[in-house]
């Protein structure tokens, strides 16, 4: 069916089945798109950082800019002694960055429309954060879900309310990048099918189709701005919840 | 009632959950460009802390988009 908007995201086989243990590892499109994503980020940044010259020329400034954004961001969150974790943040942004933008070129697979993908991101960042608490702080890290200064009386469901609250952050931040992608492509998708159905009846059609094509080129424009966005939130949320990591009081 | 009608009118009445969401960021922007208006020196450094609670508001927004696809596609 042309017109169907799930379509965009189906999974298929590039090399034909790969089966080891009873687990599917065939090269998939979203396999290549992955690739696509980090050699594009690694070629970028080396060509960018190549001559590292005092005054920059356009391709080193756009690299100056993408590292010195992401590079005071976790120095505003985390401080300096966060800094550390710098490298995995950059990472981070850069491939849900440009796993997002190559999503905008038609016929392009976009990786990050997979909750699967998004997810495993997300139980990264989280597992992480258990793991450098308890690293740094051993079992009083705990003391995250106990607040200080609460009543003893609401205590247990203060408690509780935190704790509901760190386990559904995976959740929370998996499904807000996939879903932002994947609502976003599918109303792309949508007014496109207008325009071409439209177009189909004939004169009065293609004057009727004028308004579901502006539509299409404006809400582009905004999926631009939401791919660049929903990789910036997932960094900052990032920052935010490793910052719980190095400090357990708040 | 039809099963596959009763998931239709689901799907659609989940969706009125992102409304909220909506009303939730268009709240925190407008909010947050009040208060620049008011302090401009300031906006700069808070608007990463505008970011967080957009990201915060519209993912509750997302959680009933996909209680919707679910409808619709999975169950």
């Amino acid at each position: 069916m042309a017109n169907d908007p799930i379509h965009q995201f189906q999974i298929k086989d590039l090399a034909g089945p790969v089966n080891i243990g009873g687990y599917d590892i065939s090269f998939t499109n979203s396999a290549l798109f992955m690739g696509i994503a980090v050699a594009s980020i690694t070629a970028f940044l080396w060509y960018a950082s190549r001559k590292q010259a005092l005054v920059p020329d356009r391709t080193q400034s756009v690299g100056e800019l993408w590292y010195g954004m992401i590079h005071s961001m976790v120095k505003n969150v985390l401080h300096e002694e966060g800094m550390k974790f710098f490298p995995l943040v950059f990472s981070l942004f850069s491939f849900v960055l440009v796993a997002n933008m190559l999503g905008m070129f038609p016929y392009f697979f976009t990786v990050t429309s997979h909750v699967v993908v998004t997810a495993a991101l997300a139980v990264f960042v989280v597992g992480l954060v258990v793991v450098v608490g308890i690293w740094k702080h051993g079992l009083g890290w705990f003391k995250l879900f106990v607040p200080s200064g609460v009543p003893i009386v609401i205590l247990p469901f203060i408690s509780l309310i935190e704790i509901i609250s760190f386990l559904s952050r995976p959740i929370s931040l998996g499904l807000r990048l996939f879903g932002n992608m994947l609502a976003g492509h599918i109303v792309l998708k949508v007014f496109s099918g207008f325009v071409v159905s439209l177009v189909a009846l004939g004169i009065g059609g293609i004057v009727g189709a004028i308004a579901p094509l502006a539509m299409a080129v404006a809400l582009t424009a905004l999926e631009f701005l939401v791919a660049f966005l929903q990789a910036f939130v997932f960094a900052i949320l990032t920052c935010v919840y490793l910052n719980d990591a190095l400090h357990t009081h708040h | 009632m039809d099963a596959e009608a009763a998931k239709l009118i689901g799907a659609g009445i989940a969706c009125i959950g992102m409304g909220g969401a909506g009303i939730g960021v268009g709240h925190i922007f407008g909010n947050y460009l009040a208060g620049a208006l008011r302090n401009p020196a300031a906006a700069g450094a808070q608007f990463t802390n505008a970011l967080i609670g957009a990201a915060l508001a519209e993912g509750l927004g997302i959680f009933s988009l996909v209680v919707a696809l679910l409808l619709l596609f999975v169950a």
